[in-house]
């Protein structure tokens, strides 16, 4: 699963301790770069991948031969314009497409599954920062990315509170919701019920927790969309046949569609990097690490912060968005909030939605020209 | 730019920190920017407004002034700008308050109910006046607690509101208002803008 050669790949030598307490070293991250670097190094933009996201932002992702997750908005002109600016992204570790995860060898050889580290937002983001030692980046332009990705934006500036110039969490929370712990754990007990999954050594035993897998994901992409999007694309559409069957075959297109979609994903997607990185969601928290008050978390930082959320999210609704900028408006950080009309749920933040892209577009370049 | 704006930009002084409430499109923030060095917020309830702001390089959040300035700490501010929405909120008391808690100086402008042309309106035609201020019907203005300027005079007196200057803008002339003119002024300006602090 990581030995692709379209994989750049970059060894970590230092050592990392682990929120766990444990300490990783000599791991691999994969990365993936759009655009170019300009001399005076200031027009990066490092991307966060969500939970079953990737390095491969836009463009033809060369492992699964699909468009980039974010190709609506980063590429040539688009939002996030790589004819202007150096975006970085990189794969988190727990991860299954090139970086340190489960599906990785021990030193002793042995495939990890479940004794691979417990990993947190904390120790992805950590991870990452490497990345700007790499590249000789002092200060990145812009750190972005939605749900998952923009939990690891606010730990990153909390952690490098000057590393970023612009900060835009998009469709996210600053701590992980029971409703959403009570979705990942629905996810994760799939997995952990397929008997194929073997207490995660899978690999070994030449076997796949496929059907479990596809189940999480069937259950957590309707978390993604909204009561109204999905009435709208489906109803009570029928699957290629014209009335009812009076079994248990997919009747409905919207029954097909989740199976569809179930059953690509585990083409994809590591079982055990699904309960990794659902399980550092869970336990993020960034008020908790400041004593419960989330102000604590931005007070070193000058950056200027863009929040953005869309109106038929309920998973990251806007008022999880807003105590964000609630935080930051009480200690007078220089904030921007736009909750964007969109019926498309929490995937929005992923689909040709042109007020969110153009918001997007405008204030990175405007504060850009300002640089 | 309106000439009510420039107004409201010559109160400011160079450098100072300033929440716009209400901003609309940003015209006045810009400007302030632009040309005064402010570090300048909005607050604005309309999203097709926010994004103007946006695309002009502004920052702006989406919200409710009944709702949303208590977020900010007191004093926070240097200048809280409210640009003739006062009487649109459900409770103005309560919005000017905050106004005076977040920034250490508020500008209030207002549209003047006592202006002749309102009361002639309302006086010969019997029907609810329409002017360049005031350009709703009255069942479409978002406008629910109309006052004078003689009216807001008196309330901020009468809540131990320190008036810095108040003046009367009529087309392009602006003049202060005081206690003695204040019957004048009244009928013959069309806005009434006020720099108050509590």
């Amino acid at each position: 699963m990581n030995t692709e050669k379209n994989i750049k790949t970059l060894i970590i030598k230092k050592p990392l301790k682990l929120d766990c307490g444990k300490t990783i070293k000599d791991f691999p991250i994969a990365y993936e770069t759009y655009g170019s670097l300009n001399s005076k190094k200031d027009n990066a933009i490092l991307i966060f991948h969500a939970l079953t996201g990737d390095q491969f932002v836009t463009g033809i992702n060369p492992v699964t031969n699909k468009e980039g997750w974010w190709s609506y908005a980063v590429g040539p002109d688009k939002a996030i314009d790589t004819n202007k600016y150096f975006v970085i992204c990189s794969n988190v570790i727990g991860g299954c497409m090139g970086s340190y995860g489960p599906s990785h060898k021990d030193p002793d050889q042995k495939i990890f599954g479940t004794n691979f580290p417990v990993i947190t937002i904390n120790d992805m983001v950590n991870a990452q920062y490497n990345l700007l030692d790499h590249f000789g980046i002092d200060k990145l332009f812009s750190i972005t990315g939605g749900s998952m990705g923009g939990m690891q934006v606010l730990q990153f500036i909390s952690n490098f509170p000057d590393k970023s110039k612009t900060v835009i969490p998009i469709a996210t929370t600053s701590s992980h919701s029971a409703q959403n712990i009570a979705f990942n754990e629905l996810g994760r007990q799939a997995i952990t019920a397929d008997s194929n999954w073997k207490d995660g050594n899978y690999t070994s035993n030449d076997t796949n927790p496929g059907k479990g897998l596809a189940v999480a994901r069937m259950a957590a992409h309707i978390t993604y969309l909204s009561k109204k999007g999905l009435q709208e694309k489906f109803g009570r559409k029928l699957q290629e046949r014209e009335d009812l069957k009076f079994g248990f075959d997919a009747d409905f297109q919207i029954e097909s569609y989740l199976r569809y979609q179930g059953s690509v994903f585990v083409d994809r997607f590591d079982a055990n990097s699904y309960l990794y990185i659902t399980r550092a969601m869970d336990y993020f928290d960034l008020a908790k690490q400041f004593n419960g008050n989330l102000s604590e978390a931005f007070v070193n930082t000058n950056a200027k912060f863009f929040i953005i959320s869309f109106t038929s999210d309920w998973l990251y609704p806007t008022q999880e968005n807003k105590d964000i900028v609630i935080a930051l408006n009480s200690i007078g950080a220089d904030v921007g909030f736009v909750e964007i009309e969109s019926d498309k749920g929490h995937d929005s933040f992923l689909l040709d939605v042109p007020d969110f892209l153009s918001a997007l577009k405008n204030f990175l370049d405007k504060s850009y020209e300002e640089n | 730019m309106k000439n009510e704006f420039q107004v409201i930009a010559d109160l400011i002084e160079k450098d100072k920190k300033v929440l716009d409430v209400g901003c609309a499109d940003g015209t006045l923030m810009k400007f302030l920017k632009d040309n005064k060095n402010i570090n300048i917020r909005g607050l604005e309830i309309s999203k097709e407004k926010v994004q103007e702001c946006i695309a002009k390089g502004l920052t702006v959040i989406e919200g409710n002034a009944e709702k949303d300035l208590k977020q900010f700490p007191d004093k926070s501010f240097d200048y809280v700008v409210l640009s003739q929405t006062l009487q649109a909120f459900l409770n103005p008391e309560l919005v000017l308050d905050e106004l005076l808690r977040v920034g250490k100086k508020a500008i209030v402008t207002i549209p003047n109910f006592g202006y002749w042309k309102v009361r002639f309106h309302l006086l010969f035609k019997g029907t609810m006046p329409i002017t360049k201020t005031l350009p709703d019907e009255w069942y479409n203005t978002p406008n629910l607690h109309m006052c004078t300027i003689k009216d807001f005079f008196h309330f901020v007196k009468s809540k131990d509101i320190k008036i810095f200057k108040s003046l009367a803008l009529n087309n392009l002339n602006s003049s202060i208002i005081n206690q003695s003119n204040l019957g004048v002024k009244n009928l013959f300006a069309d806005l009434g803008i006020f720099l108050i602090e509590k």
